[in-house]
This record gives structure tokens, C-alpha cells and sequence, in this order.
């Protein structure tokens, strides 16, 4: 490459041909290492977009059940967004558990949804999964829909009482969030 | 014509510059001296080195001296200084496990909201919980401490120049200022007129050499070391402060360092090829490199 | 572009070609910096430093803007949020450090950029344009590195606008109004903050416009050169690609190796420590300085100490902090007439041996003088010795180079670039191909 461009000039002289491979390694080099120096230049600037230190620190949250009586709910806030814990009657398990799972568009028993000991903490994400809307039902006094368990006014989607898509455009359930009991009464989310 | 007014501008602001200096040249003449002496400038004494672990391009953090570093703060500063960019989930890099974290976290009282009432008051703290400041706004702290507020720790140790170093001369550099010489004089023998006011002490390294806060570090194990650590003396207490606020005025210079490395690694191996490659490209045009 | 035998740019595909017809982007950049601009073949490393500062603008732009991501432009959580960038946000330290120190670099090569063009008077006729858009370009970054140092809220970002604001309020009558009026208050506050954030973002925008202008101007004259002879002919030249980009890949791996010791191993070394206490409006720092690149004007606008009065009596003409500031502005605004001050036909310092005694012997001294007091405490002998500096930097492009551009008598120039290079080949001299250009 440089060979010919130094022949197009006048008062240069060419350089013999036994290095061209050498010559031409050099420069592959060069814009290789540019190239390398380039692209790992886009690390930070693009891992900088992704949650600092503090948002990550509160992605666990402690909640404590214990002041929730059978019936009632209670919304917390896991990672910005609202929790609901939800203490069930006897009648709310009963009703979830006399569903045939076939018939439920997203197939899962409540047993699925609620750890083992503790079956009546039913622990969901307050976001409905059609488009982010956060239901009712949590509060006392709001509407629970025709299932007995949240209702999403935005465009209408049921929920049963283990919080199951049962009515509506919400293509899933809930969602339930990882999380395990760290004692009898205090559950860590996240 | 531009050239004429030019030069009339240029002479303009040349004289008016030349003229402040034989201003300022009389007085110097007058005076005998460039500038007064000031018991500020001849007795004030640049940091000792505390030879800190994470000193220099190779540091590395000591952990085991940042947290006999956060025992002092917590135990001896924390009474009268905030730290209030250094959360407690930050103590993890200090090599404290999460059960730790939290019992330190829940050791400090931190401003809250009564769940029943909504009324403010104070609850343990949680790890993603900042150190609190002890007093509950400037007004309440410049009243408990004679008008000087204790300034906030967090980045001590790059708020001030040489800071790590500065904060472990502080802290041990409290003097009686009867007896401290600098070239065999006291400070009133040079400057009868000094004085340290009512509730400031002398400290050499101290700006103005008299500063609001008492020693705070003043009998050796006044800080109970675990077993296996070396002896709280006072020096030792104050190195470890040193450590531990340098740590939290910037907890990714170790990190940064680290980083620079194989960076600097990196771009000498580019540069070399760079230059080897412009080398290459110019030998074609070189007229020292003619052949027939 | 400017040359009869620049090399035309080919496009090689189906892509290419399409381009070419459509937007001629590609062609526009080879005629720009590749293949198609012929460059004088003896350009030194001084002339590495225009592509260096191109390079610095883009470099504070990107992190600038992903700065700005986390960046809060309040005065209740301005300093919070720089130390959040510094302690949480991912890699946040390296970015805000890169920024910080990057600017200092963008001054340094700027400095340097602006030093080969004094002695070589890269300013002369026929690039006066290129100049004066160069100094356009300097004064916008000087408002932008002063507004950007005031947005992490420290003590030396609030003192400092307080201070550079009030140099507004010594102008007499409009004076106190118009420095209300930049504050949007009595004093820094949110409103200052919040429009210098703003202005801090789009003047960079403006800049790299700026940079278009001066890049176009300079095309159409082509690259001035050490010897300051005019390009002749064909031979004189060599194409930018790949001479030049490869002389400046390896600068920029210099450059870049400086900078990264400085971000990695001393970033806080061209800072000032009290820039770590947050903004106190009721406590002053014992000093309060700029940032280095702006010492040698912080130190002429302090060397001016004695009202214009007429002598003997008190009646006072112009006031002494009205001087400073109006010779503040005058050492840069003097720039703008460079190119009518200094007629001297021979532009490069190496055949101009007057002017070489005085740039070396005088201007550069003045200029390290006045960099050194501008960052030293406003008293003796920082002061004198500044004053002394001020008085010569004046005389110098002022009074000194329009006197020698009429009185030197320069050294033989070579007849071209070619003959400066190549000395003793005949042939190439003389140029059998020379297709001579009347410039």
C-alpha cells in the first residue's frame, strides 16, 4: 500500500519488496490494537447505564407479615414497584384451590405461588402483566373483581384469590418474586 | 491604523501594569520585607507521612486496619462528625460480612417516621441506611460545639492537601504552644501578639494553628483493639483513622489503580505499534532512506 | 480540494456509489482527513495538535453526556450527586475523572495548538480566517470549562462563579444589574447552576460547529508547514492518508498515555482539594483559584493594582478592578488582530531572527510567569513579578510585533517545501512535474 503511494510522488523513492509481509503485519497490528482499545473503551460507558450501587443495594426488601390479619393486604415497595402481601381466609384458599388448574390460562396451584408452612402469604407483585397498571384489591374497600382477588381498572383483567389471570388481557399471573422467610414472621424479597 | 491603536493599547496597559508594580515595589522597600510575617506561614508544619498501605500507584487496601480505622470513627469521631456519603452496605468492602453489617448499621440511630403517627423520630439503622450526622442540622451543631461546626468526614482525606496524611499529623500533632519550637523559638517569642482564644487548642498542623477541636485521641487504649491487632496508642488510633478516611473519601482508589495498570500496559504496547507503523508508512517518503 | 492534483475520491461498490450520488458523506471525509487533502510533506510534531484537540472534544463530549445521566443540576444535591457518580454508579469514578482530567488535557493541547501558531504565524494572510475562528473556538471553551467546574457544587465551583460573575459587576452603571442578571439572583444558586448545566451541554455543540468552520477554512488554503513557504508543486505535498493519520495515531497514543497516568494515578493532582467541601455561601477558602488553564488571565486581570488617576491628585479615570478586567479581556481578544498586527511577509519563526529572540527569550518566559502567579496567592512577589509579565505580554503582540514586522530582515527562505525536505535532489526541486500555484 505504501509502495504505490510513494510512487505517485514525485522525489520519493520505493522501498524494495522483501518486507511488504512484515510491513503490512505492522500496520494490521496497529489499527487492530485501535480497534481493541476502541471497543473496550464502550465497556464503562455502557455498563454505567446499568443500576449503580445503591439501586442494587435496595433490590432486597425485608417485610414483615406478622400485623396482617386473614382477609387483609398490605402493599409494600420491592425495587420501586409495589408488593402486595396478601394474608388469606381459609374460604380465599378454598376458592383457589377448587379451580381446575386445565382451565386457567396461566397453569399454576396456589401451591406453587405460597411457600410450604406458610400457605395463606400470598406475596405478588402489584403490576399487571398486560401493561404495568397496578391493580386493586389490596386496600380496604377497593374493588377485587369478579374472582375475590385484584382487579387491574386500566382494561379490566381479573384475578383470582391466589392472584391467577382468570378474566381480561393480562397474559400471565401475578408475578410472585423470589423470596423466603427468614424467620416466622419477616420475609426477604429480592 | 489597527497597528497604531495596537501599540497606544499595548503601551496603555503596559504602563498601567508597570506603574502597580513600582506601587507595589515602594512598599516592598518600604516595608523592608516582600510580605508580612505571619505565625500562620512560619509555624505551620506540612503532614507527616503515615506510610498508609494504600499510598502510592502499587497501594492496596489493609482491611484489617480500615476496620480498627471504622472502630475509632465510630467509637471516638462519630460523636461529633457525619459520614454521610458512606452507606453501611459500603462496610462490606472493609471485609465485614453481611451480619456484621447490619449489627453496625442497627448500632447507629438514624432519622425516621413513626409508621402510626408520621411523626419524625429515630430508628436503627439498615444497611442501604447513609452514617448519620450526629446533630440534627448546622444550627443545633454549631450551638453544641461554640459555633464550629464538625465538618463532615466523608472526604476528609481529599478535602484538605496531603489529606491522609494531614488527618494523622492532626490528630497527633497537638502541642503545648509554650513549648514548641520552631528553629529553638516559640511562637510568642517570634510573634508576641499570638494567642490561642478561649476553646480552640494549638495544633501546628492546623491552618491557623488553633483549632475548635480538643485532641480527641488522648491516652493510648483509649479504643480496645481485638485481640491480635497491634496496641491502640495514640499514634497507631491515628493512623488507622488516616486509613479509614482516606477509604471512604475515595473507596475505588485501590480499584483505579488496579485499572491504570493494564491500561497504561495496554497503551504503550498500541503506541509502540502505532509508531512502528508510522515509521513503516514514512519509510516510503524518507529521502535519507534513497536507493539508486 | 485545494490542489490540482489531490487524488479523487473513487467509489469502489454498489454501496459506495450509491453514497456518493445520494449524501457524499464518504467523499466529503476522504477530501477532509483522508486521501484527497494534500498536506506539506514536512509538517513537525507541532502540527499533531489540531487532530489531538478534535479528539479531546469528542472525548468530553461522550463522557460528558453519560455524565450528565446521573448528574443532578440542583444545589441541594448537586455535590451529593457527583459523589454518588464517584461511589455507586458503575465505573462512575473513571468517567468523572476522565471528564475532569480531559479537560485539562483539551487546554493543554489547546495551549500548545495555539503556541506553534504564534511562532510559526499560522495566522497570516491567507488564514486569518482559520485563526480567527480559532480563537472563537478558545473563548467558547474557556466558557465552558469555567461553567463546568462549577457544577459539582465545591466551595472553590461556588466561589469561583461568585468571583468570575463579579468581574461583570465592574463595569460602571450596568455593571451590578448584568451580574444579577447572569446569576439569576444575588448570588450562586440554583438558577446559576441550572443555566450553567444547560450551557455547559450545548456550548460544546457549538464548538464542534465552530471546529467545521475552522476545518473549512483551513481546507481552502491548505496546512501551513515549519518552513511557512507556500505549497509550489505536486511534490511538495503528500496525501493526509495515510501520512498523517498514522503520524497522528501514534501522537494520539502519547497524548493518550499522558492522560491516562494522570486519570489513573493522579487524578485530583491538577484539582484543588477544596473542591471536596461542599458550597458554603458563608465561608470563603484562604484562596480562591481557577482552574490552571486559566492562571495566566486570572493573573493578569490581578495584576492591575493602581487606579488610572491623574497624577497627584484623586481624581480616579478608570478604577483598578475595571483595568483588570478589561485587560483581562484584551489579552485574548487581541488575538483577533494578530493577523493585521504582525504584517511580516516570512511566516515561520525559523527564518525570523528578531522575532525568534523575542518569542523564546520574552513571550514564552511572560507566559510561564504568568501561569505560575496565576495560581500562586495574590501577594508579593507573585504579584510584581506578574506585573512585570502582564507589561511584557502587552508589549509583545501589541507594540513588539508590529515594529518587527517592519524592521526585520528575515533569512533565506528555501524556494519550496521540497528543497527544504530534499536539499540536495536536484530533480525533485525543480520539480519536472511542478505545476506551480499561484498562491
Amino acid at each position: 500500500m505504501a509502495d504505490t503511494t510513494g510512487d505517485a510522488i514525485p522525489g520519493t523513492v520505493t522501498v524494495d519488496d522483501d518486507g511488504v509481509r512484515r510491513r503490512d503485519f505492522i500496520n494490521i497490528a496497529a489499527v487492530a490494537a485501535a480497534g481493541v482499545g476502541g471497543i473496550s473503551v464502550l465497556f464503562p460507558l455502557i455498563s454505567q447505564m446499568a443500576p449503580s450501587a445503591d439501586v442494587l443495594a435496595e433490590s432486597s426488601t425485608e417485610v414483615d407479615v406478622s400485623a396482617i390479619q386473614p382477609g387483609q393486604a398490605i402493599k409494600a415497595i420491592f425495587r420501586k414497584q409495589p408488593l402486595f402481601v396478601r394474608r388469606l381466609t381459609p374460604a380465599e384458599i378454598d376458592a383457589a384451590n377448587a379451580v381446575p388448574v386445565g382451565s386457567l390460562r396461566d397453569q399454576q396451584t396456589l401451591d406453587d405461588r405460597t411457600k410450604e408452612g406458610h400457605r395463606d402469604v400470598l406475596i405478588t407483585m402489584g403490576v399487571c402483566t398486560h401493561l404495568g397498571c397496578v391493580p386493586l384489591g389490596a386496600a380496604e374497600g377497593e374493588v377485587k373483581g369478579e374472582f375475590g382477588g385484584y382487579f387491574c381498572p386500566c382494561h379490566g383483567s381479573h384475578y383470582d384469590t391466589a392472584a391467577r389471570i382468570r378474566k381480561g388481557p393480562a397474559p400471565t399471573n401475578l408475578e410472585v418474586p423470589e423470596y423466603e422467610f427468614i424467620s416466622d414472621t419477616v420475609v426477604r424479597v429480592g | 491604523m489597527i497597528r497604531l491603536i495596537g501599540i497606544l493599547t499595548g503601551l496603555f496597559f503596559a504602563l498601567m501594569a508597570v506603574w502597580g508594580f513600582g506601587t507595589g515595589l515602594a512598599t516592598v522597600i518600604s516595608d523592608g520585607q516582600l510580605k508580612e510575617k505571619t505565625a500562620e506561614y512560619e509555624f505551620h508544619l506540612k503532614p507527616r507521612d503515615a506510610g498508609l498501605a494504600s499510598d502510592g500507584a502499587f497501594g492496596k487496601w489493609d482491611l484489617a486496619q480500615l476496620q480498627r480505622g471504622m472502630q475509632v470513627y465510630k467509637e471516638v469521631c462519630a460523636a461529633c462528625h457525619g459520614l454521610k456519603f458512606v452507606a453501611f452496605r459500603d462496610l462490606a468492602a472493609l471485609g465485614y460480612s453481611e451480619a456484621e453489617v447490619k449489627a453496625i448499621a442497627a448500632g447507629f440511630q438514624v432519622p425516621g417516621i413513626d409508621p402510626t403517627t408520621g411523626e419524625a423520630n429515630t430508628r436503627p439503622g439498615l444497611p442501604t441506611d447513609y452514617f448519620p450526622s450526629p446533630y440534627p442540622n448546622a444550627v443545633a451543631a454549631a450551638a453544641a460545639n461554640n459555633n464550629a461546626i464538625p465538618p463532615d468526614l466523608s472526604l476528609m482525606a481529599k478535602a484538605r492537601k496531603d489529606g491522609s496524611n494531614y488527618v494523622y499529623s492532626l490528630l497527633t500533632g497537638y502541642r503545648d504552644v509554650n513549648t514548641f519550637t520552631v528553629d529553638g523559638k516559640t511562637v510568642k517569642q517570634v510573634f508576641p501578639e499570638f494567642a490561642t482564644p478561649p476553646n480552640t487548642h494549638f495544633n501546628p498542623y492546623f491552618a491557623n494553628l488553633n483549632i475548635a477541636m480538643a485532641a480527641p485521641l488522648m491516652v493510648d487504649g483509649q479504643v480496645t483493639y481485638a485481640e491480635g491487632q497491634p496496641a491502640p496508642t495514640v499514634d497507631q488510633m491515628s493512623k488507622d483513622i488516616a486509613a479509614f478516611l482516606t477509604w471512604t473519601a475515595e473507596p475505588k482508589k485501590v480499584k483505579r489503580t488496579q485499572v491504570g495498570w493494564p491500561v497504561m500496559g495496554f497503551l504503550l504496547f498500541a503506541t509502540i505499534l502505532a509508531w512502528m507503523a508510522k515509521n513503516q508508512v514514512w519509510a516510503a517518503i524518507k529521502p535519507k532512506k534513497k536507493k539508486a | 480540494m485545494s490542489f490540482p492534483w489531490a487524488q479523487q475520491y473513487q467509489p469502489t461498490n454498489a454501496f459506495t456509489r450509491f453514497m456518493d450520488e445520494k449524501l457524499p458523506l464518504p467523499r466529503l471525509v476522504y477530501n477532509a482527513i483522508g486521501g484527497g487533502y494534500p498536506v506539506p510533506r514536512n509538517l513537525n510534531y507541532m502540527w499533531n495538535f489540531g487532530v489531538l484537540a478534535g479528539f479531546c472534544l469528542v472525548l468530553q463530549i461522550v463522557t460528558g453526556v453519560v455524565l450528565a445521566m446521573h448528574y443532578a443540576s440542583n444545589a441541594q444535591v448537586a455535590f451529593a450527586s457527583t459523589e454518588h457518580i464517584m461511589r455507586d454508579v458503575n465505573w462512575g469514578w473513571m468517567l468523572r475523572y476522565a471528564h475532569a482530567n480531559g479537560a485539562s488535557m483539551f487546554f493543554a493541547v489547546i495551549y500548545l495548538h495555539i503556541f506553534r501558531g504564534f511562532f510559526y504565524s499560522s495566522y497570516k494572510a491567507p488564514r486569518e480566517m482559520v485563526w480567527l475562528l480559532g480563537v472563537v473556538i478558545f473563548l467558547l471553551m474557556m466558557a465552558t470549562g469555567f461553567m463546568g467546574y462549577v457544577l459539582p457544587w465545591g466551595q472553590m465551583s461556588f466561589w469561583g462563579a461568585k468571583v468570575i460573575t463579579g468581574l461583570f459587576g465592574a463595569i460602571p452603571l450596568v455593571g451590578e444589574p448584568i451580574q444579577v442578571w447572569l446569576l439569576g439572583g444575588y448570588a450562586p444558586d440554583n438558577a446559576a447552576l441550572n443555566r450553567f448545566f444547560s450551557l455547559h451541554y450545548l456550548l460544546p455543540f457549538v464548538i464542534a460547529g465552530a471546529v467545521i468552520l475552522h476545518i473549512w477554512a483551513l481546507h481552502l488554503t491548505g496546512s501551513s508547514n515549519p518552513t511557512g513557504v507556500e505549497v509550489k508543486q505536486e511534490s511538495d505535498t503528500i496525501p493526509f492518508h495515510p501520512y498523517y493519520t498514522a503520524k497522528d495515531g501514534y501522537g494520539l497514543g502519547i497524548f493518550l498515555l499522558i492522560y491516562c497516568a494522570l486519570l489513573f494515578f493522579g487524578p485530583n493532582l491538577l484539582g484543588h482539594p477544596d473542591n471536596y467541601i461542599e458550597a458554603n455561601p458563608l465561608s470563603t477558602p484562604a484562596h480562591i483559584v481557577p482552574e490552571w488553564y486559566f492562571w495566566p488571565f486570572y493573573a493578569i486581570l490581578r495584576a492591575f493594582t493602581v487606579d488610572l488617576h491623574i497624577p497627584f491628585t484623586a481624581i480616579v479615570i478608570i478604577e483598578a478592578k475595571l483595568l483588570g478586567v478589561l485587560a483581562m479581556f484584551a489579552a485574548i481578544l487581541l488575538w483577533f488582530f494578530l493577523p493585521w498586527l504582525d504584517k511580516g511577509p516570512v511566516r515561520s519563526g525559523h527564518y525570523r531572527p528578531l522575532f525568534r529572540k523575542f518569542f523564546w527569550f520574552g513571550l514564552i518566559p511572560a507566559m510561564l510567569v504568568l501561569f505560575y502567579c496565576g495560581g500562586a496567592p495574590a501577594e508579593e512577589p507573585f504579584v510584581m513579578l506578574s506585573q512585570i509579565a502582564t507589561a511584557y505580554y502587552f508589549l509583545h503582540f501589541l507594540v513588539v510585533l508590529p515594529i518587527i514586522s517592519m524592521i526585520e530582515k528575515p533569512e533565506p527562505l528555501p524556494y519550496s517545501i521540497t528543497e527544504a525536505v530534499l536539499g540536495e535532489d536536484k530533480a525533485a526541486v525543480l520539480g519536472e512535474n511542478a505545476q506551480p500555484v499561484g498562491v
